[in-house]
């Protein structure tokens, strides 16, 4: 393999998991805040995706995705408070199966109201054959869109969660409920924030990735698996963790593909990740963050 | 309180076998489709089932298929093969359909290929593969073109372009498994050595990886075979990575929003498609034009949209059962043996000639050598 | 709480509900819902086992499908590929079944979300290797599976001669099943698994063999879903990779949840019913979204699934 090969590999990689680690930030606001892993994120980005395309047959594009972004974040507080928000300390097992129903929901709805048939954005800069040169390998300027957007909401998402009152509430909140009431942190009113910031997210996340991936009603679950997986990957917690395992997905799956048939990349990268979690419960990027280990259970969740 | 739940259950299950009702009137035509309407195929079904519903709709207001009402039976088998099994079975022995329009895959097909043959139903597959009629089976008939049909057009094509060495990208599917066996068979008869050959699935988000690695084997043209979105991915990623090949596409390409989704990456492709995608461009003198223009004004008038060959499939599934109802009466065994003995019967595919032993009827003059010009299809220039 | 004495009644008016469905149907000349029927008790043989491992041992499977296609893959490959005829479903068994094991040990020692993620991705893992491996058919799957042959002339099949006793076959299987599985829970090792389910530190603090026990219902409830995906491919006479995709999985535990997760009775005839209606297509196309809708509502509003809600009721009332 020469150089030059190589690093299109590489460069492929980072491709493929900006998509991934996209994805798994949107797992990680709602699991910062709330202990819950919203199967239904990748439905948000569909969504997303969905929405804008709509909205851009009468709106300029800016206009559209931000449309659709509030939208999106609008009807995860209303997923949020129609269906999650009277529980009464729900269990592991049932939040997994209400997310994996809402989103099942979501994806069938979604059906009906638009079509079966595959939507996209246009690029936000150039057209379909656009190519950016990097050292030699050639990217769509539409991935570099990608990890501009991941990288501003991580930036954003690690400042709020850090720096700001209303951040530390929500963290709060996630690792004491009792403790957090105690304090005066109104616990409700916080959820609802983070599901509005993990939909908007992920609406936005939807709206990149339209021109590479292609929208259509059933995108969420491959997507939301993925994104699930990097946000495990990344110690379920730590949002810029979350980026890089995807980013590491990614480039995994490349290099499967340069040696293997393509056909066997999933069961590759699947299986590295499962042997990860097995050997290194805390996730790849461990020592960075405090919370809930895959093999025991703090609190009552 | 277990009692109860038992009891409740019998109830319920009487009371549904008391709703459905039995097989009707003898002097209709019961037609059963099973398609893929929702689930994975969707793209396949849907078109399929809107296309059935329309011509059944038609039909029965100008007053049936030789003054007999089309009794229509749609079930949605969310391309699953147990379920069309299990829909093959109710429509064949509850609703005793005379024939059954579909399943919109070939693993489907295959599936029902024994039982149609042992209850004698005739079954219209809208399926690709080879398989579905090679070893011929008294009752299965195909409408879909040859796989085979399409990829002798494509080495035909690549030899006047002076393509030697390509490289192969099929989808994970029954179509792109059929496709790739047909093409690795066909390609050394026309001088076309496939330096490689790979299967990627339709939930791809991005090829780069593949594509690089078949660019490294210097290949000069590009077959990517699937009916799926996906490969609307494959365009745009051959452009993004600045690899100058001519791509080739399949049958399965033969979808306007396939080249909506990948915009200015689709100008320049290559592939074989029934002429339904160029009907305004033939000439007055073409068999198939009137007919053509006619499924597309209906279609686009109903549904809003423009029609694609999946569509076209059942389109001309009813139209060579309706033709053999109007010659043969409804006696199954009539209606089979005039369906084998049709000839010259126009579909939005091609042109229909039956035999015993050629249950598909289409031969590669239906197709048509198609590119993209400014987001359009139009005939390929000699 | 029931005295510790035979508590038959219910199995045997179970019995009796099957054959009397089947009088009555064949009376009726209906035998043709027999079909949708026996369909539904093989799946149902899978949601019990399931709802042992989900609801008793409290261990979510998130890609139970995989064994049923293990189960059913390898049945159909052995029998297309010339074996001895009896030798497909025994080794469908055996083929779980050391998958299970094999893949338990690791996986189990995770826990909630981990072990939902873990699940999830043998299941796709499974999918993915039928798309990718032609001699298991990839995207076509397998067809013209033989009948499997049993004693006396009977045999798994899915032809109309033997279409009542194959109806037998599968509820029998059931019955046996739903047997063990009552035992099962109702035994010590029953209440071991109750207690990991409780808390699994508790658990092993009182002497119980956590890994041990949770291992075996896992490789239990795989070789209840194997099973039926062996006897269901010789039934169809076919198989395809839909039976390992992730949509067939969260039917099961919707199937488990409905029925009242840690509840047989409740799964089995939410199970029996809800498929036969999907089978018979009476959800049309909005088959999914039922699924999708009963997880959400019985999660929601009957966490201890539709006859715990009736239970609930009847206290009230």
């Amino acid at each position: 393999m020469s150089a030059a090969q190589l690093l299109q590999y590489l460069l492929s990689g980072v491709a493929t998991g900006s998509i991934y680690a996209i994805v798994g930030i949107g797992f990680t606001i709602i699991y910062n805040s709330t202990g819950i892993i919203n199967f239904a994120q990748g439905e948000f980005l569909m969504l997303g995706g969905m929405i804008a395309v709509s909205l851009q047959a009468f709106l300029p594009l800016t206009a559209a995705i931000a449309g659709a972004v509030v939208v999106t974040g609008l009807v995860g507080v209303a997923v949020q408070l129609v269906f999650l928000s009277w529980l009464k300390k729900p269990g592991v097992l049932r939040m997994i199966i209400i997310t994996i129903g809402l989103s099942i929901l979501m994806r069938e709805a979604a059906l009906h109201v638009w079509d079966e048939k595959v939507h996209a954005l246009p690029p936000w800069s150039g057209d379909e054959t656009s190519s950016l040169a990097v050292l030699g390998a050639r990217i769509s300027p539409q991935v570099a869109w990608v990890l501009a957007v991941s990288a501003l909401m991580v930036a954003a998402l690690t400042l709020f969660f850090r720096f700001t009152l209303t951040g530390k509430a929500m963290r709060a909140c996630a690792s004491n409920p009792a403790a957090a009431r105690l304090c005066g942190i109104r616990a409700p009113w916080l959820v609802s924030l983070s599901f509005f910031l993990a939909a908007a997210m992920g609406a936005l996340a939807g709206c990149v990735v339209s021109p590479l991936t292609q929208t259509q009603y059933d995108m969420g679950t491959s997507l939301a698996v993925k994104g699930f997986t990097c946000a495990v990957l990344g110690g379920l917690g730590n949002v810029s963790a979350a980026v890089g395992a995807g980013i590491l997905v990614g480039v995994l799956e490349s290099a499967s593909i340069s040696v293997l048939p393509l056909a066997y990349k999933d069961v590759v990268a699947l299986t590295i990740m499962l042997a990860i979690l097995l050997l290194r419960p805390q996730g790849l990027f461990a020592g960075m963050t405090r919370k809930r280990g895959p093999l025991g259970r703090v609190g009552g969740a | 309180m277990r009692g109860r739940a038992l009891f409740l259950s019998i109830g319920i299950f009487i009371a549904f076998a008391c709703i459905t009702g039995w097989a009707g009137n003898p002097d209709t035509v019961r037609l059963g489709a099973i398609l893929a309407v929702t689930g994975p195929n969707a793209n396949l079904g849907t078109p399929e089932a809107r296309t059935i519903q329309m011509l059944v709709d038609k039909a029965n207001a100008g007053g049936g298929i030789a003054g007999k009402k089309v009794e229509l039976f749609l079930r949605d088998s969310q391309g699953s093969p147990e379920k069309a099994i299990s829909f093959a079975k109710q429509l064949i022995e509850e609703e005793q359909v005379l024939a059954i329009i579909g399943p919109s895959t070939s693993g489907e097909s295959m599936k029902l290929k024994g039982l149609c043959n042992d209850s004698q139903t005739i079954l219209l597959s809208c399926a690709a593969a080879e398989t579905i009629v090679n070893p011929v089976s008294p009752w299965v008939f195909k409408v879909a073109p040859m796989d085979s049909s399409a990829a002798r057009m494509i080495f035909q094509t690549m030899k006047r372009m002076g393509i030697s060495r390509i490289g192969v990208l099929t989808s994970n599917s029954g179509f792109g498994q059929g496709g790739k066996a047909q093409l690795e068979k066909l390609a050394p008869a026309d001088g076309i050595s496939i330096a490689i050959s790979e299967v990627y699935d339709k939930e791809a988000t991005d090829l780069t990886g593949v594509l690089t690695k078949i660019r490294g084997q210097n290949v000069q043209a590009l077959v990517n075979w699937s009916t799926e979105p996906a490969q609307a991915i494959v365009l745009k990623n051959v452009r993004q990575l600045g690899f100058d090949v001519p791509v080739f596409q399949s049958h399965g390409f033969g979808n306007l929003a396939y080249v909506a989704a990948a915009g200015k990456a689709a100008e320049g492709v290559i592939f074989p498609a029934g002429r339904v995608l160029v009907a305004d461009g033939l000439p007055a003198s073409n068999l198939q034009k009137k007919l053509l223009m006619e499924y597309r004004a209906a279609y686009m008038a109903q549904f809003k949209d423009e029609p694609s060959t999946f569509g076209g499939h059942a389109f001309d599934a009813f139209t060579v059962l309706a033709e053999a109802v109007r010659r043969a009466g409804t006696d199954r065994n009539k209606v089979r043996d005039a369906i084998e003995g049709m000839k010259g019967i126009a579909g939005t595919g091609g042109i229909f000639n039956f035999s015993p032993a050629d249950h598909n009827g289409l031969a590669i003059d239906c197709f048509e050598m198609l590119t993209v010009k400014d987001g359009k299809f139009v005939p390929l220039a000699r | 709480m029931m005295p510790a004495r035979f508590r038959g009644a219910p199995l045997l008016a179970l019995a009796g509900l099957v054959v009397v469905a089947q009088a009555a149907l064949s009376a009726l000349k209906a035998d043709f819902y027999l079909t949708q029927l026996t369909m539904a008790a093989w799946y149902t043989l899978v949601a019990l086992g399931l709802c042992l491992l989900m609801g008793y041992a409290g261990q979510v499977s998130m890609g139970h499908a995989g064994f049923f296609a293990i189960g059913g893959y390898t049945a159909a490959v052995i029998s297309t590929a010339g074996a001895p005829p009896w030798l497909s479903i025994p080794a469908g068994v055996a083929a779980t079944a050391a998958v299970a094991f094999l893949v338990g040990i690791p996986v189990l020692r995770l826990r909630g979300h981990y072990l939902a993620m873990a699940t999830l991705a043998f299941g796709f893992i499974v999918s993915r290797i039928i798309l990718g491996t032609s001699l298991l058919g990839q995207a076509d799957g397998i067809s013209d599976i033989p009948a499997y042959g049993l004693v006396a002339g009977l045999a798994i099949t899915g032809r109309r001669a033997l279409r009542v006793q194959n109806y037998y076959i599968a509820w029998a299987v059931v019955l046996l099943g739903l047997i063990l599985a009552l035992n099962l829970v109702r035994s010590r090792t029953g209440r071991a698994l109750r207690a990991i389910h409780g808390d699994e530190e508790a658990a092993a603090a009182s002497g119980i063999n956590v890994a041990r026990h949770k291992l075996a219902v896992f490789v239990l409830s795989a070789v209840y879903a194997g099973l039926a995906g062996a006897c269901l491919a010789h039934f169809n006479g076919g198989i395809g990779p839909g039976e390992a995709g992730i949509m067939k999985s969260v039917r099961y535990v919707a199937l488990v949840a409905a029925g009242g997760m840690a509840n047989l009775w409740g799964t089995l005839t939410v199970s029996a019913g809800l498929t036969f209606l999907s089978l018979r297509g009476a959800f049309g196309l909005f088959d999914d979204a039922v699924f999708g809708g009963l997880l959400v509502a019985i999660m929601l509003f009957a966490p201890e699934g539709v006859f715990g809600l009736l239970r609930r009721r009847e206290k009230a009332s």
